[in-house]
């Protein structure tokens, strides 16, 4: 059985800071990471290989400073990672990032199962799974927090905001895993020099697999930001409350009831 | 670059996808058509529900007294319940057939897991989890606002060349229409040629609960990663207000509490008059879903924490520490449920 997870890397959201005076977003200070969700799309691939046996590929679209990332992952479990990297590729929106994902996973070769996070912690719009699935021209399962495969099908348990459901395909399909499903592994120590000096990172660029520029990064992306601006705060009175718990408690109370009262 | 399937000249009409629930349409959908009349007022075009189901022609009343001019009811076995493609494949042939300029679908689990596909097999721009809809005053066009990367950025995305202009909206980002029986509008039915291999996903289980539905609550207490898992406080709390429950993203993320009542970006938006936060630090995810509440009470160990910059109400105290005499007081004098 072989598995692809795609992998996004991103700006710790909790580092990322706003410049006061141009009021744009400061990513230079914030370190970067593997989206959450991404790893516990790895960890149930792995998860996967340790039932069925098979092959784990990871697959992200970026600079090529994205490389070490991809070896965190194979230093986690892993068998090769390949790493797409062209300007050209910069600038997309859902429609482009989701053809380049979709050209790679070709261009990886045959596999059963395409693994995404659900939604990246960035731009947290989950599009991008449906969309390789379209341009794979395969099924898909999104939201999913659960999987079993078995003779060439895939069972997964979709979370829906009122329920649940079970879902059948046959493989190969692409499903979409949702955050903290599972615990991600720690980096396995003795895959470690191996991961980092020896695995190797296919780095393709946009000739290598004769992909359609016209189609990926911004001519291929239909969306564009039309501007940008700061959420104008509410008047809100921001008055801080003093004294003890048990003294803030009883103005609390107060206020409560004066709102609450028909 | 890629070409979507008919050009800006050739697009009318404003659509929404209706989703819908046990022989009811979903909130989130009412709102969508409750704005989207709006929008169709200012672009002068006329607004069209896609109704997709088995037997449910009866709902199209409700669409078109929330304001629809016109139903399409697409009915077939395969439509009974959501699976990706069979609904993909009966939008698709009814948008290149009919040439909508705009498509919006609410940001559900399942309106999500369609308008990601639906984008890509028309080759158009979508603009997902919008926490606005508006139309440019020059340009014509849909402009969707999305939250950019936290902290107070609001992006305006559109879809210049492209048709359908395609977004996904959130629940409670928009109020619900006063139904409004005597408006007027069409139900046509279409025809639907389906067969079994156009669904190769299939349900096999479903399990289904009552949904909270946070964004019509008047009074919300709501928790985040501060919380720290223990919710059976904020749950004494709200019921001594006679509040509903939300949490944050990481509230939920972490399992203390369901989905359904996650608040922000990646969840609902909601309106009360007065909204209790416990333990959130005020990223702008989440505060995006709550700023539009009346009064807010914010309660967060950190003086410096953001949430209290939208705060009415602001106490820099452990939310443990403060809660349990809050209670305590509120039961000494009872407040009255609102009648």
């Amino acid at each position: 059985m072989h598995t692809i997870v795609c992998l996004k890397v991103v700006p710790k959201s909790e580092e990322v800071t706003i410049d006061d005076e141009t009021k744009t977003l400061d990513r230079s200070k914030a370190r970067s990471e593997i989206n959450p969700p991404d790893m516990n799309a790895v960890e149930m691939a792995l998860k996967l290989k340790e039932r069925n046996g098979g092959t784990v590929s990871l697959l992200a679209m970026g600079p090529p400073l994205f490389e070490p990332y991809l070896r965190l992952g194979l230093a986690m479990g892993a068998d090769q990672a390949f790493l797409m990297s062209d300007r050209a590729f910069g600038g997309a929106d859902t429609l482009a990032t989701s053809y380049v994902l979709a050209e790679g996973i070709k261009a990886i070769g045959s596999f059963d199962l395409v693994l995404c996070g659900d939604e990246s912690s960035d731009g947290a719009t989950g599009q991008v799974p449906p969309g390789i699935a379209e341009w794979l021209g395969l099924p898909q399962a999104t939201d999913v927090r659960r999987v079993d495969v078995s003779d060439g099908s895939l069972s997964a348990r979709r979370e829906l905001g009122a329920g649940s459901e079970v879902v059948e395909a046959d493989l190969p399909c692409v499903v979409s895993v949702k955050h903290d499903v599972n615990e991600p592994r720690f980096l396995d120590s003795g895959r470690w020099d191996w991961a980092m000096n020896e695995a190797p990172v296919q780095i393709w660029s946009a000739t290598d697999l004769e992909i359609d520029v016209e189609k990926a990064g911004v001519p291929g992306s239909p969306t564009v930001v039309a501007g940008v601006s700061v959420a104008e705060g509410a008047d809100r009175r921001r008055e801080f409350l003093s004294g003890s718990p048990e003294e803030i408690a009883t103005q609390l109370a107060d206020k409560i009831r004066a709102w609450v009262k028909p | 670059m890629n070409a979507s399937p008919y050009s800006p000249e050739e697009a009318s009409g404003v659509w929404v996808y209706l989703e819908h629930r046990d022989g009811k349409l979903e909130g989130v959908s009412l709102e969508l058509l409750g704005r989207s009349r709006e929008l169709a007022q200012e672009t002068g075009e006329s607004l069209t529900a896609l109704l997709l189901g088995e037997q449910v022609e009866p709902l199209a009343e409700e669409a078109i007294a929330a304001g629809a001019d016109r139903v399409l009811v697409a009915e077939h076995a395969l439509l009974g319940q959501y699976t990706t493609e069979p609904f993909t494949k009966v939008i698709t042939g009814l948008i290149v057939e009919q040439r909508p300029n705009i498509l919006l679908l609410g940001a559900t689990t399942n309106g999500r897991d369609l308008a990601g596909r639906l984008a890509v097999r028309l080759r158009t721009g979508l603009t997902a989890d919008c926490t606005d809809l508006s139309i440019g005053p020059k340009s014509g066009l849909l402009l969707g606002e999305v939250t950019g990367f936290g902290h107070g950025i609001l992006a305006t995305i559109e879809c210049p060349v492209h048709r359908p202009q395609m977004a996904t909206v959130r629940p409670g980002v928009f109020p619900r229409p006063v139904a409004d029986p005597t408006h007027s509008g069409k139900v046509e039915r279409v025809d639907v040629i389906l067969s079994a291999s156009d669904q190769p996903v299939r349900v096999v289980k479903q399990t289904s609960r009552r949904a909270a539905d946070v964004t019509q609550a008047e009074r919300l207490v709501i928790g985040g990663r501060g919380m720290e898992g223990d919710f059976a406080l904020l749950r004494r709390l709200a019921k001594a207000v006679h509040a509903d429950v939300g949490a944050t993203r990481v509230a939920v993320d972490q399992g203390w509490v369901r989905e359904d009542r996650m608040i922000g970006q990646t969840g609902s938006v909601t309106r009360p008059k007065l909204a209790i936060i416990c333990g959130a630090s005020g990223a702008m995810q989440f505060t995006v879903g709550v700023k539009d509440s009346e009064t807010i009470i914010a309660i967060n160990s950190d003086p410096e924490a953001p949430i209290f910059e939208v705060a009415d109400y602001c106490v820099a105290e452990d939310a443990f520490q403060v809660i349990p005499p809050l209670i305590e007081a509120l039961r000494r004098e009872p407040v009255e449920e609102k009648s």
